[in-house]
């Protein structure tokens, strides 16, 4: 019982800082052109559509049904799922299902943001209670700073630390046309020396200790649109597909004050049941690239950790041996990451979509190990600690 | 493709107002949703929400209801749109092979909400908004067009609403029942021409939850199963100006599938009881069409012959509709909680004698954009 499924194609937009050209329909057409075209299918040969985005963003309530004509949900079925920071993955995960259940056999799945039509902080306050956090907790940034701080005190991590994981992302961004942020000025210079100036410049504001301007996100318009389709259907859509091997999310947290902020076990707990699934033992050795939705710099130590590619404390290990570097064992982020393109509702599915370019061997420039990739694994996270994978193959799954 | 059984259900009552948190009303609706499959939290594998960030006035807005749904420690994730939808998915995840049984919750608390502006968010932001519209108005224009159309009358709708409205009386978690004349219906005060307050429905508060599994997580339950025969979903173009809004092509589609998939020939025969989205009076008997219970323009004939009356051919609404109590994304579960209740003959005063299969209908964006549905029996 149940399919199994595959990704066979993907697009997505440029990511900006404001995509005045257009409004949000079209922003999510053009995703859905993209994907259409580069898996040579036409809207006519979809099933069913998924989308998902962050209602109060953008201000708009109901979009699944505001964006009909731009999705191609017109005299089709269409539903929206919305999980916070994870939507993206929520939404792969939707429409994964959609196939793997045999009700459907090709699926688009639809995640999109235009962060610059949306007060972002202010439509993140109000993810948490009303009465009781509302007027404490300041939207992202903070809840993130504890975590880093908490992290710092209980591993001796340094700031420099947290550098390095922004230094990785921003230079493996360079390769990716479709990233936000392009600092071109990093090129040629090594890591140690970028850590030392990023940590050392007086123009890296401090926004919430340990957190400098250089450690978070950039806020993007943007989206992304892949498409999911069933054995049978898929080896004739693309020559490479990418097989979705397992899939898992955990949210167990309402109020932040219940939060963990030691470890991050929504995300662990979460890995462990896509390992178990995909009888994987040794997550370093075995699986070959990673799309991580890091929102901040000091996640790209810590989460690895919970996630199970190291013991706790040894991220920052990780990162200065160039482990997680394009030529590395493990590379992480070959897009440049969330730190480099952010449009919240897009982001987590423009991992899995990634993650799917390097299984087929279509990544460009971002390619890592010459297409040599048999695993690759993408995760969502929300601002809440909502935790979803995703782990794609090469092989068909057993 | 196998299929998936609803065994369990549960409501809260619908009224206008509840002190209860979103938590409290889905823990209630949760908790009598596993009494009701003589099971426990530790029988889920998994969890669907359905909830709405504007009608909830919060980001992420099932993340207030993950502890009441049980979905601690395990894969849940949320819809944002109408039960039926939630149910939809939670389906799918049961029929993938990753888990073999689903909890489904829906919340909404319309005492917080105001539905105006809630409404006219989903409406074009540049063009359209500054005009005020929103779910009422919007509906009334296409209750004229609807009205142009099929010859039905203003008579009409308020016959659909004296009925729902009386049924309702037999039906304890309904949030109006009353016993009023097509006269009351037209004396009542005008909303939005034609529509009267009687026409429309009440936003109120409610939660609503249903258990599914598949073949293999059945023998969990102690409950007798009721099948989902068949179930699908269609949506229309979003812009009015880019529909026929007197005819729903996307229902008529959603239905051919569904009837499809459950070997449903002729309706109107072969289905013993319905329970429809008539978030406005008129809607019922446009549904009727879409869902071929009449031919097109002639739903209006069903209600004054009535067909569709507890003591008809096909009982529509027994349990009151979505005019009698409106927790908007709890309705649309609601009804397929009472096509459930039905097919196992626990209707009580609503029951319908004998009923073996039910369709339940839910609606999503305005003016019915899009549909869900379902055909249920033993």
């Amino acid at each position: 019982m149940g399919k199994r499924v595959a990704i066979v194609g993907f697009g997505q937009t440029y990511q900006r800082s404001s995509r005045k050209d257009v409004n949000g329909v079209e922003l999510i057409n053009e995703a859905v052109v993209t994907a259409l075209a580069e898996a040579e299918l036409t809207i006519r040969d979809i099933d069913a559509i998924v989308i998902g985005n962050m209602d109060h963003f953008e201000g708009i309530n109901y979009v699944d049904m505001w964006s009909a004509e731009g999705s191609g949900a017109v005299m089709k079925p269409v539903i929206k799922v919305c999980t916070g920071g994870t939507t993206g993955t929520t939404v792969a995960m939707c429409a994964y299902y959609h196939v793997a259940s045999g009700m459907f056999d090709r699926v688009l799945a639809i995640g999109w943001e235009k962060n610059s039509e949306s007060d972002t902080t202010g439509a993140i306050i109000t993810a948490f209670h009303p009465v009781w956090e509302r007027p404490t907790l300041g939207g992202a940034v903070a809840g993130l700073a504890i975590e880093a701080s908490k992290y710092m005190h209980n591993y001796g991590a340094t700031e420099r630390d947290g550098a390095r994981v922004a230094v990785r992302e921003r230079l493996h961004a360079l390769n990716n046309p479709y990233a936000h942020l392009h600092q071109e000025w990093m090129k040629g210079i090594p890591p140690e020396k970028l850590v030392d100036l990023i940590v050392g410049s007086e123009q890296n504001a401090m926004l919430a200790y340990p957190l400098r301007m250089s450690d978070m996100c950039p806020r993007t318009d943007g989206a992304a649109a892949v498409i999911f389709a069933a054995e049978g259907k898929a080896e004739k859509i693309a020559p490479v597909p990418a097989w979705v091997h397992a899939t898992a999310n955990r949210h167990n947290f309402v109020y932040a004050g219940d939060v963990d902020m030691d470890r991050n076990t929504t995300i662990a707990e979460a890995a462990k049941a896509v390992f178990k699934k995909a009888k994987i033992k040794e997550p370093l050795k075995e699986i070959d690239v990673c799309e991580l939705y890091l929102p901040y710099s000091y996640a790209g130590l810590k989460w690895i950790e919970d996630i199970g590619f190291c013991a706790y404390g040894e991220g920052p290990r990780l990162l200065w041996d160039g482990v997680t570097d394009m030529d590395g064992e493990l590379p992480i982020n070959p897009s440049g990451g969330v730190m480099s393109s952010n449009a919240i509702g897009a982001t987590a599915l423009i991992r899995v979509g990634e993650a799917a370019l390097q299984v087929m061997g279509k990544a460009g420039a971002r390619q890592v190990k010459g297409g040599d990739v048999n695993f690759a694994f993408a995760t969502g996270f929300g601002g809440c600690y909502w935790g979803d994978i995703m782990l794609l193959g090469k092989k068909k799954p057993a | 493709m196998s299929k998936i059984a609803i065994v369990g259900v549960g409501q809260t009552t619908c009224t206008r107002s509840k002190i209860d948190t979103f938590e409290e009303m889905v823990f209630e609706a949760a908790s009598k949703a596993l009494a009701d499959a003589g099971a426990e939290v530790g029988d889920i594998d998994n969890v669907v929400t359905v909830s709405n960030d504007f009608w909830d006035g919060r980001t992420i807005s099932s993340m207030a209801v993950q502890e009441a749904a049980g979905s601690w420690g395990k894969d849940v994730s949320t819809v944002e749109g109408d039960g039926t939808f939630g149910v939809l998915y939670g389906m799918m995840r049961a029929l993938s092979g990753s888990f073999d049984t689903t909890l489904v919750v829906s919340h909404m608390k319309g005492s917080e909400s105001i539905m105006n502006l809630i409404t006219n968010a989903m409406f074009d932001p540049i063009y359209q908004r500054g005009l005020g519209i929103d779910a009422t108005s919007a509906a009334a224009l296409q209750a004229r067009c609807y009205m142009d159309m099929s010859g039905a009358t203003e008579e009409d709708f308020a016959r659909v609403s004296v009925k729902n409205h009386g049924n309702a009386k037999n039906n304890p978690y309904a949030q109006l029942p009353m016993k009023i004349s097509v006269g009351d219906v037209m004396a009542s005060r005008k909303i939005a021409e034609p529509l009267k307050l009687f026409d429309c429905s009440p936003i109120g508060d409610g939660a609503a939850a249903v258990v599914l599994s598949n073949k293999k997580g059945l023998k969990r339950f102690k409950k007798d199963p009721v099948w989902i025969q068949g179930v699908a979903h269609c949506s229309d173009s979003f812009t009015l100006g880019y529909r026929d809004l007197a005819k729903s092509r996307a229902l008529k589609e959603a239905a051919r599938k569904a009837y499809k998939m459950a070997g449903i020939k002729k309706p109107l025969k072969d289905l013993d009881v319905a329970e429809l989205y008539d978030a406005y009076s008129y809607m019922e008997l446009m549904w009727y069409e879409g869902l071929g219970f009449a031919p097109e323009g002639k739903g209006y004939e069903l209600i004054r012959e009535n067909v569709t009356g507890m003591k008809g051919d096909l009982p529509v609404n027994p349990s009151g509709g979505v005019i009698s109590s409106h927790p908007v994304f709890v309705a649309g579960m609601v009804r397929l909680i009472e096509a459930t209740l039905q097919v196992r003959g626990e209707a009580g005063k609503r029951q319908v004698k004998g009923a073996k299969t039910a369709l339940a209908h839910g609606i999503n964006g305005p003016c019915g954009q899009a549909h869900c549905v379902y055909v249920v029996g033993a």
